[in-house]
């Protein structure tokens, strides 16, 4: 068994594969000094793919595919994978998410700007979802430091109709209607950043991450700019869990591959300190749904960089790993659920995104 | 006529491994419409120096017979018969 890890920093792609997840082969950087916010491993075909979107600072954003886990790239050659339509007077600036939901071959990429792209072809060519691009709220949506980005794509595990998708600034949207309708689903949730008597508006949130659980698919866990929720109606309604977290600040949250209500979260001190609290890198887990939550250190000194809001995932083998990235450059992985974490890697560019599977 | 356009090294990939393209145009031509006729042969350049609002890519310089085109017409800085175009990045990042 090969354990695969892609690597997505601010100058390039690095891909590490090993055998035992002690021991790690990291590659030279691929797609060197483009920014990678988005990569997607598709392990529901024999073959593996992975998808990346890369953006030169120069030359352009766009998205490649791997066939053979990294080896050789393909992007489709006369018309650019996603681009917006002539209409739209819009330019695609990178993709922030790639999905895998139910229906084979199909893939959901989210972008910058605020867009939802569906591919038929397994992440070849993508299709503008007009009725979220076109959305009545849209003049509310704001851009996020981080820039205006469809940034989370939460597809149903057995519902092809089903999804949630989160953006920074406006809040979760849901559709049962395969994207023909959109919903603003952020009863709950708390927008601190506006003033008091308007902290609770139908959209406009600042959500950071949204992750299902693995074995309840109601059950939905989310990472707002201030406010760590749980959601057991699909996102219809949220409800606080950060109680037990030191912080309610940060940028990552993510379900356990295999366990009902197991979560994992790597606070930050708080939106104006943007550093992990009390300079030490720390995951916390929960195994009840976020009513209660344990710390575990990562690293036992004092470090400054932070988890982004893709560098937590996990490679959802039997015995998960769970990885952490960080701003950094440093790359960590725990074997045991979370009790304790070893390095893949460091001394990297800042590191954006991870994704990690079986191939 | 024929425009020369200068492909840099980065690009030569997207443009068959060539590194002078001579394109032909109508008389009264601009740059748009040499970059229009070096899109048809090599589509996937066009991506990397132009968005698809058909604008510029911020980092990308288009020099026009030695002139940075912003500092001229845009993309409707005029090209002659023996016009050179060249591609170059700007200088940016860290």
């Amino acid at each position: 068994m090969t354990y695969l890890l892609a690597i997505g920093t601010g100058k390039g792609l690095f891909l590490a594969t090993s055998s035992d997840r002690e021991n790690w082969e990291v590659s030279n950087p691929i797609f060197a000094v483009s920014g990678v916010y988005a990569v997607g491993i598709d392990t529901r075909r024999s073959t593996p793919r992975l998808l990346v979107s890369a953006d030169s600072a120069h030359y352009g954003p766009s998205v490649y595919l791997s066939d053979d886990l990294g080896k050789n790239w393909d992007e489709s050659h006369d018309s650019a994978p996603i681009a917006f339509p002539a209409d739209t007077d819009a330019s695609f600036k990178r993709a922030w998410q790639f999905a895998f939901g139910p229906e084979e071959d199909v893939v959901y990429a989210g972008s910058e700007p605020w867009a939802l792209w569906r591919s038929e072809d397994r992440g070849r060519t993508y299709e503008l979802n007009r009725p979220l691009w076109e959305h009545a709220d849209k003049p509310d949506w704001n851009e996020g430091a981080g820039g205006p980005a469809i940034h989370t794509i939460v597809p149903h595990p057995t519902d092809p109709a089903s999804m949630l998708i989160a953006m920074s600034t406006g809040g979760v949207y849901s559709t049962t209607d395969r994207g023909a309708s959109w919903t603003a689903s952020n009863t709950g949730i708390k927008a601190e950043f506006m003033p008091e008597g308007q902290q609770f508006p139908d959209h406009g949130q600042c959500i950071h991450k949204v992750s299902r659980d693995s074995q309840v698919a109601e059950r939905v866990f989310l990472q707002n700019h201030g406010g760590v929720y749980r959601s057991d109606d699909g996102g219809a309604t949220w409800n606080d869990i950060a109680g037990g977290l030191p912080t309610d600040f940060g940028f990552s949250i993510l379900a356990h591959p295999g366990r009902a209500n197991v979560a994992y979260n790597a606070p930050v001190a708080f939106s104006d300190n943007r550093f992990p609290v009390d300079g030490t890198l720390r995951v916390h887990r929960t195994e009840d749904g976020g009513a209660s939550w344990t710390a575990h250190d990562v690293l036992d000194e004092p470090y400054y960089g932070i988890v982004l809001r893709d560098a937590l995932c996990t490679d959802a083998a039997e015995r998960p790993g769970i990885y952490v990235g960080t701003r950094v450059g440093d790359v960590f992985v725990s074997t045991d659920d979370g009790d304790s974490y070893r390095q893949v890697v460091g001394h990297l560019p800042d590191v954006l995104c991870v994704r990690a599977a079986e191939v | 006529m024929a425009v020369s356009v200068l492909i840099p090294g980065a690009l030569r990939v997207d443009a068959a491994g060539e590194s002078k393209v001579s394109v032909e145009l109508g008389d009264g031509g601009v740059l748009r419409d040499v970059l229009d006729a070096l899109a048809e042969r090599h589509p996937r350049i066009d991506r990397r120096l132009r968005d698809e609002r058909g604008e510029l890519r911020r980092y990308v310089n288009v020099y026009v017979d030695g002139e940075e085109c912003r500092r001229a017409g845009g993309l409707d800085t005029p090209v002659g018969e023996t016009s050179e175009v060249q591609i170059l990045p700007s200088v940016a990042g860290g």
